[in-house]
């Protein structure tokens, strides 16, 4: 295992905790997207690309945008504007 | 030459009926069962309000602290919850105890199957890349299972998503839509057809390099959705509707299912199979492999887009 491959799953730990703990639902939905990028570059070192090109399009494309329209649907993205809107003008 | 019927005639044949059975023109109920006017619901205040009392006092007696059923009930609870999680994890490491230890001959890594694989993959199967020989060829029935269930999760999101044409003015989704974006139109003119001739291209070759109806499949999927985002829904419904899809996912995987009949039949029985498998490397090779990749990634590339069509706005 070359240190480039250990340098990744740092990386992926880091995202996985960091998708949980964070409150912006926005945020985690980025986080999550950048977690399947990394984790298609792991495929790719670990000698599979039929699966790199798999998480790459499924994982980090098309998940995240239903995820997206999922948050329209339900209003999460408007309401955190909304959130941030109110705490600059109380500031 | 057929005679012409007239319309009475045409009436009374096995055609017409069922012709109008598919099609819903009749009511069954209609003119044959008795329907009377439904009668008016009265509200009967007192009884509301006993009803609420009721309740109240259930919820007062039962969620009262000196409720000694429930407080035994809680203690119980917590204990039983953390003896079935001792009793999980002690099972799961009994269970891993009894794995052969690694780098051992007899771990199932090492058995004959993936020997098979690989030595004999490219004669048998004629594909060049070995893992698509294997889901399309050794494994076909796990794909065709594959494809089966992105079809029904499409059926139960049209089922959980759809809405009434009438009356779903407020929510649908088109109207709030930002219209003629111009640098995502711009952008979307450029990498559109990149995309899905990426996409084409990864589906052809799938027997050859890495790729294969999934994946191929998923990027044109990406590609038209990106298509979708930036030129609305008025210039995909003219080449993708409802219908297509149906018709598309219909041909394909009934396609898959006969293909790969054929293949399973004449291989377990050693029979003569009349598919080529053609010299590997060249892109018309490998028997069923190709055919059955286009179906798979046809499948799956308009799925993607009915899911993010019906996230958007219910419907096609």
């Amino acid at each position: 295992m070359t240190a480039f491959q250990i340098i990744l799953m740092g990386i992926l730990i880091i995202c996985a905790i960091s998708v949980s703990f964070s409150k912006n639902l926005l945020n985690s939905i980025l986080i999550y997207m950048s977690f399947s990028l990394v984790m298609s570059i792991l495929w790719i070192c670990l000698e599979s690309p039929d699966l790199a090109i798999t998480e790459a399009a499924v994982g980090a494309g098309i998940t995240s945008v239903l995820f997206f329209v999922m948050l329209k649907k339900i209003q999460a993205i408007e309401i955190i504007e909304t959130e941030k809107k109110e705490a600059s003008e109380d500031e | 030459m057929s005679k012409k019927r007239s319309a009475e005639e045409y009436q009374k044949t096995f055609a017409f009926r069922f012709f109008r059975w598919l099609h819903g023109e009749k009511d069954p109920y209609v003119g044959e069962v008795e329907m009377r006017p439904q009668e008016e619901y009265h509200v009967d205040e007192e009884a509301i309000l006993r009803h609420e009392k009721e309740h109240d006092a259930i919820l007062d007696r039962v969620y009262s602290e000196d409720n000694i059923e429930l407080k035994a009930f809680r203690r119980l609870y917590h204990v039983t919850s953390i003896l079935f999680c001792l009793f999980l994890i002690a099972l799961l490491l009994v269970t891993v105890s009894y794995l052969p230890a690694t780098g051992t001959i007899e771990r199932p890594v090492n058995n004959e199957v993936a020997v098979r694989y690989i030595e004999s993959g490219l004669e048998e199967t004629g594909a060049v890349n070995i893992v698509a020989g294997m889901i399309l060829d050794y494994r076909a029935f796990d794909t065709l299972g594959e494809s089966h269930v992105l079809f029904v999760a499409t059926i139960t999101v049209l089922i959980l998503l759809r809405m009434n044409k009438k009356g779903s003015q407020g929510i649908n989704d088109r109207i709030f839509e930002p219209k003629n974006d111009t640098i995502l139109q711009l952008v979307a003119t450029f990498l559109v057809p990149i995309i899905i001739i990426f996409g084409i291209y990864i589906i052809l070759n799938g027997h050859l390099g890495p790729g294969g109806g999934f994946s191929g499949g998923a990027v044109i999927g990406a590609g038209l959705v990106l298509y979708l985002n930036a030129f609305g829904f008025a210039k995909t419904e003219r080449f993708f509707t409802e219908k297509t899809y149906k018709w598309v996912c219909f041909f394909s995987l009934s396609f898959y299912c006969l293909a790969k009949s054929y293949s399973f039949y004449t291989g377990a029985n050693q029979l003569h199979s009349v598919i080529p498998k053609g010299t590997p490397g060249a892109i018309l090779s490998s028997g069923l492999i190709l055919p059955l990749n286009i179906a798979v990634g046809l499948v799956v590339a308009c799925t993607i887009y009915a899911f993010y069509a019906m996230f958007r706005k219910g419907g096609f």
